[in-house]
Formats: structure tokens, sequence, C-alpha cells
């Protein structure tokens, strides 16, 4: 059982995220898009939708300081346990707060709009379900276990155990002794990451960040085999800013 | 001096009847399809009146187009690159389905299926996007011919900068109609804002394109269009907009718009302009120097520098001949009679408009007055200070100068030719009072009012010279050979023309696809995927190779 969850779900979920992602670039980009519902509801989405991401994005940058940076270096620069647990717990608490609260007017909006409801597919439920447990279960980690109970040094069990995944020396045991909780957010969130590239929420990895460098006017030939056909063809003296 | 080379239109407002039949085969050929109910590429709205989507022209409001910083640099009025990111989430400025209409459908299944009564069954208006029961409360075209009165009316953006004393003479009544599809702008703000850099503008024609592969669905273009001719597809997540039917084009026909225009007021043809112009000539200071300024940008096609230019630009004789004989060109500079779209925006817009005399000769006749009589015109267009201040509004950023000398060439030709058409003696002062001579009073006669099929359209070939084998390697699709998640009608409309196997343009591994969307009714020629078709494409540019009619399983 152990091995089952802590070995081969984790392999299996990070192989569909990859390769699910590579493969729905390659044969759907048609398909890759956020399919912004705005058209339909605005007044709710301003509310909720900032909230939500910058929350969200916060949270995954916490996820990746507290799960892919070893304790010893945090140690060597002087950040003691006590220091990065009141760090990681306030940040994580604020910013999880915005994504629960930017969550929940998303999914009110999402049910109770017509339109917008009429717009929900299939893969969307199955996606908010995870999206929902899994940011659930991570609040309870952060406020209930850190927070209010004692606190759980996950460094030393879960991020070890994450981080030898990738060094293929996984040690699926470290997360025998895991509080229930931490076991039941790991596993909804490796499902949703499996899922992941099936999902609208593909358009996370199109986050537009070229947009700061190309030109503002973009030009194409129709003839994709000129040389001076670059993607981003320049075409007149940029007068814009 | 760098040439390119643009399909542009423009459009004679006198001749346009309001009849919506370009809006209507337009949406026929593009936009009858789910996701896009609300849509028209096309669509023809009344001055004065609010347009469509809703008061679109108010940029305050819907922050369309580019503005310039204190330095005098361009910028999308929108914000910034990272103001517009920060944005991202949730997009302020965006219009919502019911700015441009919810569109609805009617119930008829209950025109037959209802039980016997003694009251006629109705057929219930439904929302095309819920399927609930809807009221219909407005439509792309709810203020047509003025309907809704001033309580409606008055909310056109464009009143509001008039003159108190000429808006006082509003129930002087005049109006117009203004078709309207995408500029395809020479500095488009709808690619500026698109931050996936899936809006492109196409090197060899200046055809505005949205990519539907790359666009990712950041709905920034809605709101960096001021005209709002980008339409967000609620269904598919994609931004879609006008194409200049550019499958029709591209083999030399024109536009579904301009082919079916019952007033065949349509224009199309080539403009030469100097690429490193551009950015100059959209940041003037002063909005009313931007209608000169962009006259500046264009190129004379007979002078012999510009056509060694465009040569070397890689122009072929081809274009460079359209371009020499493109009515466009005539309209636009020779007789400077067409005026952009509110050149305010900045975009450089590429589809002009021949302003409307008739508002003007309607209130002369009204009143009992020979309307073809040129100092009777004269007078009025100066003393009718509604029109010209209205439409100097739309098309100069209100600069009344060259809306009035357009439309005072407009009635020396109606007087010149008047006298031409009773046999009466000519008085070409008429003519030198508007600086032409008479043969040029007289072409530019033949060009607006005979208005010959093959005088109004002058579009070259495609602008490739093997543009067949070009066109079969552009669109490898990369959705085939997963039976197609992308598959839409969108796409099948893309190959309606010439990319279908009929044609042999197709790559071989598109031959096997059915085509309903290119049936006529009659013949089941091109409906059917042919064998053999990869070696058409070897072949060169071959039409109409091969093809049997062959069943499918
Ligand atoms: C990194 C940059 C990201 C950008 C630029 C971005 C952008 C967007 C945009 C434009 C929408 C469409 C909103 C609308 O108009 O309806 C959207 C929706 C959504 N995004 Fe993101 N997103 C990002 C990251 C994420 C992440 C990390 C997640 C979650 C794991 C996420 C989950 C969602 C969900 C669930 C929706 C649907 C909201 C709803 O309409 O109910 N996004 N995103
Ligand atoms: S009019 Fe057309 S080309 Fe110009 S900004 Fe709008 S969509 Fe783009
Ligand atoms: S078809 Fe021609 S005449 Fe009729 S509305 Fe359109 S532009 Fe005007």
């Amino acid at each position: 059982m152990s091995t089952l969850l802590w070995l081969a779900l984790p392999y299996i979920a990070l192989t569909s995220f990859l390769v699910g992602h590579v493969w729905r670039y390659r044969h759907d980009q048609f398909g890759w898009t956020t399919r912004s519902s705005q058209m339909h509801e605005s007044r709710l989405l301003r509310l909720g939708s900032p909230l939500f991401h910058f929350g969200l994005l916060a949270v995954i940058g916490g996820h990746v300081l507290g799960l892919m940076v070893p304790k010893s270096w945090t140690e060597f620069f002087g950040i003691t346990e006590g220091m990065y647990h009141f760090v990681s717990v306030s940040a994580g608490t604020l910013a999880g707060t915005a994504t629960v609260a930017g969550l929940a007017i998303l999914l009110y909006r999402r049910f109770t709009v017509p339109a917008v409801r009429k717009a929900t597919t299939r893969g969307d439920k199955v996606m908010y379900a995870l999206l929902g447990a899994a940011i659930v279960t991570g609040m309870v980690n952060t406020v209930g276990e850190n927070l209010i109970g004692g606190g759980y040094d996950y460094r030393s069990t879960v991020s070890e155990w994450f981080r030898g995944l990738f060094l293929f020396s996984a040690r699926p045991e470290l997360m025998a002794d895991v509080p229930l909780s931490f076991q039941v957010h790991n596993v909804v969130v490796l499902v949703l990451l499996g899922i992941w590239p099936y999902t609208r929420l593909v358009h996370v990895f199109s986050a537009p960040v070229g947009y700061f460098v190309r030109p503002y006017v973009v030009y194409r030939s129709r003839d994709p085999q000129r040389p001076d056909a670059n993607r981003y063809a320049r075409a007149w003296g940029d007068q814009h800013e | 001096m760098r040439v390119m080379a643009q399909l542009a239109m423009v459009m004679n407002l006198d001749k346009c009847i309001g009849c919506h039949t370009c809006s209507v085969t337009c949406k026929q050929a593009w936009t009858n399809r789910g996701g896009v109910e609300y849509a028209w590429f096309n669509n023809v709205e009344t001055r004065p009146g609010q347009g469509y989507p809703r008061q679109y022209q108010d940029q305050e409001k819907w922050k369309g187009g580019w503005a310039l910083t204190k330095r005098g640099k361009l910028t999308l009025r929108s914000g910034s690159r990272l103001r517009r990111l920060l944005n991202i989430f949730a997009n302020p400025d965006l219009p919502a389905v019911a700015d441009y209409y919810e569109p609805w459908t009617y119930d008829y299944q209950n025109l037959l299926s209802a039980p016997p009564s003694d009251t006629t069954p109705t057929a219930k208006p439904k929302s095309s996007i819920t399927g609930e029961d809807t009221k219909v409360t407005w439509g792309a075209n709810w203020d047509d011919d003025l309907g809704g009165g001033p309580e409606q009316i008055g909310k056109d953006p464009l009143l509001g900068k008039l003159s108190e004393q000429v808006k006082l003479e509003f129930e002087q009544t005049f109006m117009f109609y203004l078709p309207r599809i995408c500029e395809h702008c020479l500095n488009p703000s709808c690619a500026a804002s698109c931050p996936s850099g899936a809006i492109y503008k196409r090197a060899e024609d200046g055809i505005v394109l949205v990519d539907q592969d790359k666009c990712r669905g950041w709905r920034q273009c809605v709101t960096g269009c001021p005209y709002k001719k980008i339409y967000f597809n609620h269904k598919t997540g994609k931004a879609e907009k006008c194409t200049f039917c550019y499958p029709r084009v591209e083999v030399g026909i024109p536009t579904v718009c301009s082919e079916t225009c019952v007033g065949r007021l349509r224009y199309i043809g080539v403009l030469l302009y100097d690429a490193d112009k551009v950015g100059e000539a959209a940041s003037v200071r002063d909005e009313k120097d931007l209608y000169p300024a962009q006259l500046g940008v264009f190129l004379n096609p007979h002078d012999p520098r510009v056509v060694a230019e465009a040569e070397r630009a890689g122009i072929s004789g081809e274009w460079i001949e359209a371009a020499q004989n493109s009515p466009v060109y005539r309209l636009i500079v020779d007789y400077q009679l067409a005026l952009p779209l509110h050149p305010e925006y900045r975009t450089m817009p590429m589809v002009w408009y021949v302003p409307p005399l008739s508002p003007v000769v309607d209130v002369l006749s009204q009143t009992g007055h020979d309307g073809e009589a040129v100092g009777n015109l004269f007078g009025a267009i100066d003393a009718l200070r509604i029109p010209v201040e209205y439409l100097a509004e739309l098309f100069t950023a209100g600069d009344v100068g060259p809306v009035r000398a357009s439309l005072q060439r407009l009635a020396a030709m109606r007087a010149h030719m008047r006298k031409v058409n009773l046999g009466e003696d000519v008085d070409d002062s008429i003519a030198a009072s508007v600086r032409l001579a008479p043969g040029e009073i007289e072409s530019m006669y033949r060009l607006l009012a005979i208005a010959k099929y093959e005088d109004r359209y002058v579009i070259p070939g495609g602008a490739t010279s093997d543009a067949h084998r070009l066109e079969a390697i552009a669109t490898g699709c990369s959705l085939d050979g997963d039976g197609g998640p992308g598959m839409t009608a969108f796409d099948v409309m893309a190959e309606k023309f010439q990319l279908v196997d009929t044609n042999g343009a197709a790559p071989a591994d598109k031959s096997r696809r059915i085509n309903l969307l290119d049936w006529d009714g009659v013949s089941t020629e091109g409906m059917f995927p042919t064998d053999g078709n990869g070696a058409a494409v070897k072949g060169a540019a071959v039409k109409g190779a091969a093809h049997e009619p062959e069943a499918i399983g």
C-alpha cells in the first residue's frame, strides 16, 4: 500500500503530467486556452479571479521553497527552524486564505451564473473537485497542524521523500508516519497533477512572459519559407514605448 | 523607404441603403457557429446611434487603441505591458456579451408540437447562450433607422462631442448607415495587446489574422481593438475576427461582404506604403494631423523610385500593377474623397469611407431647394453644421476641413454631371471650384456612380509565386492525426476555397476529409475526398486534378 501510494502513484502522476503536456502541446494547440468566461460575467470574476490567482501563485512559490530547498541550505544561511516556520505559516496562511476566498467566489459564480454554469464541462467539474480538495487539505495542514497544532516538521519527511522521487532514490517509508491530513493532501495533489494536462489548467504553462520582450506588432509571412520570416519579424521602426 | 503592400477597402457611404446583406452573408460564411452567435464581423450601424457593441466609441470607458505618453511615445490606452499582465486574471475593460446583445433563437418546435388549443401557439424566445427563456431587449441593430428615438440615439458617444448649439439642431434629423469590418490597421492595437503574439499582420497583404493555434484566450485583444472588431468565441475560448476573406482575395475575388453588397459601394485594391513611416505617423501630437500623416505614409505607385523599391522588397509585378490601378488609391489619394474611420485611435485604419452627401441633399430637397445645384449644395454644406461636424468626429478627429472638401467634390460631381446628362453647356468653373479638371470629375463619376465590377475590385492573385504549394505547407494542421480535437467549422471554412483537395492544394494527409461546406446543393464535386491528391500537390498548381467521387465507408 505504501509503495503504491508513495512510489507508484507519484511516478504515474508525474509522468502523466509531463508526457501529457508534451502530447497536448503537440496535438491540441487549438484546445490550449484559458477558456475565459468573462464575457458572461465580470463583476464576481474581477473579485474572485485575482484573489485566487495571486494567492495561488504565492502558495506555489511557497511550495517550491518548502519542498525543493533542503533544510540544510536554509540552515546554512542561518535561518532557524523557528524563523522558517514562522514565515512559512504566516505567509502561507495569508496566501492560502486569499486562494480559498477567491476559489469560493469563483465556484459560487460558476454554479449560480446560468451562462457560466452552462459553459462548465465535466472535466472542469473533476478539476474543481480536486483543486478544491487540494487547497482545503493544504489549508488544514498549514492552519490546523502548524498554527493550531504543535507544528509538524514536514521538511524532514515529506520534502525528503518528494526530492527523492526526482533523484530516483525514493524512500516511500518516509511517508508512513506522516499525519493523515498531509497524506491526503499529497494524494489529492498527485491525482490533480496527473489529470492536469487534460484540463483547462494547461493555461498555466502558457503564461505570456514573452510579451515583455517582443515588438508590439507581429508580422508573419504567408510564405513560411521566406528567410526573413522569423517569428516576430519587425516591420517598421518602433515608435512604441 | 521600406515598401509594403496592403489590401485596403473604401466604402462609398452615399450608396449604402442599410439592407444588411453584407452582414448576413458574412455571418453565413464565417460566424454561424456556436460561441460566436453574437459576433458580426461585418455590421451596419445607423448613425447617429450607439453602434455595436453599444457605445464602443467611448474609449474613456473601453480603453481601446493607442494613446501618447507624455514623452510622445505610443502606448496602449489600456495600459503598459506590465499593467495589462497584472490585470490578466480579470480584464477590467472587457465588454460582456450583453454589451453586444444576448443572442437568441425561438422555440419553433412548439409551433409543431403544441396540442390543439383555442389560441395560436407561439415560439418563445430562448437565449442561445443558456437555452433558457429570455426577454429580447437589445440586438445588434436595435437602433436601426433611428429606432428607439432620441432616448436611444442620444446615447451616441459622438453626439456628446458636438457643441451644444449643434446638438439643439438635432430635430432636423439626418441619418446614414455605416457598414463596418475590421480595419486591418497598419498599427493594429489588437495585435499589440495580445500577450501570446497570436495576432499578426501578414507581411504580403497586410491582412490581420488570429492564429487559432497560438491564441491562449487571454482576451486582451478585445479591449485593445478600439473598433471592437475582435470577438471572443466563448465556446472555443479563442479570439476571432474578420479575415478579409483571405481564402477569396488570395485567388483574386472580393470579400463576401463586397461581392454581395447591394449598393455596390465597396472598393478593394492595393496600397503601397512606407513601413518605416508608420510609427512616426501614428504618433503625431495633434489628433487632427493623423489623417494627413497617414496620407503621407502611402506611396505613389506610379513613381519609378517607389516601383524600384517595391521590387527590391520582393513585391511582385502583378501586385505593383494592381497598386497602379488601385481604385482605393484613387479615392484616397488622387481625389481625397475617402477618409479614415476614427484616425484618433492611432491604429492607422485601412478601411476608408467616402462621406455621405445625401443627408445634405435630403435637407435641401425637403426644404424645397434644388438639391443638385452647386451653389445650393456648397451653401448647405457650410450651413448644415450637424452633418459636417458629426462626420468630422467620425473621420477626421473633429477637423471639418477635409470633410467639407470631400463633400464639396461630391457636390461638384453632382452638379457637373447633371449638366452633362441634360446636354447643357458644361460649366468648367464647377470642376475648377474643387480643384479638379472636368475630365477628372467624369472619371471620378465613372468610378463612384457607374462603379463597374472590374473597376471596384482590383485584386492581384496570391502574393507568392507558387502559392498553392506553400498553402499546402502552411496549413499542415497538427490536429489531423488524432481525429482532430481542434477540427472546427473554422478550419473547414478556411479550407473552403483554395485549401480543399478539389483544387489540388490540400496536403495528401488531408485529402480524406469530407467537405460539406463547399456543397452547392447540386453536384457532388468537391464533396468527397479523393485519392491521388498528394500527387497533384507535387505537380505544381494543378486545377481540376482528376477527382472521382468515392464512397465513404
Ligand atoms: C501563471 C499564470 C496564470 C495566468 C496568467 C492565469 C490566467 C488565467 C485566466 C486569464 C483565466 C480566465 C479567467 C476568465 O476570464 O474566466 C484563468 C482561469 C483559471 N485559472 Fe489561471 N492563470 C495562471 C495560473 C493558474 C494556476 C497556477 C492555477 C491553478 C492551479 C489556475 C487555475 C485557474 C482556474 C481554476 C481558472 C478558472 C476560473 C473560473 O473561471 O472559474 N491558474 N487563469
Ligand atoms: S480594426 Fe482590426 S486590425 Fe485594427 S485593431 Fe481592430 S481588430 Fe485589429
Ligand atoms: S450590402 Fe451594401 S448597401 Fe447593403 S448594408 Fe451592406 S454595405 Fe450597405
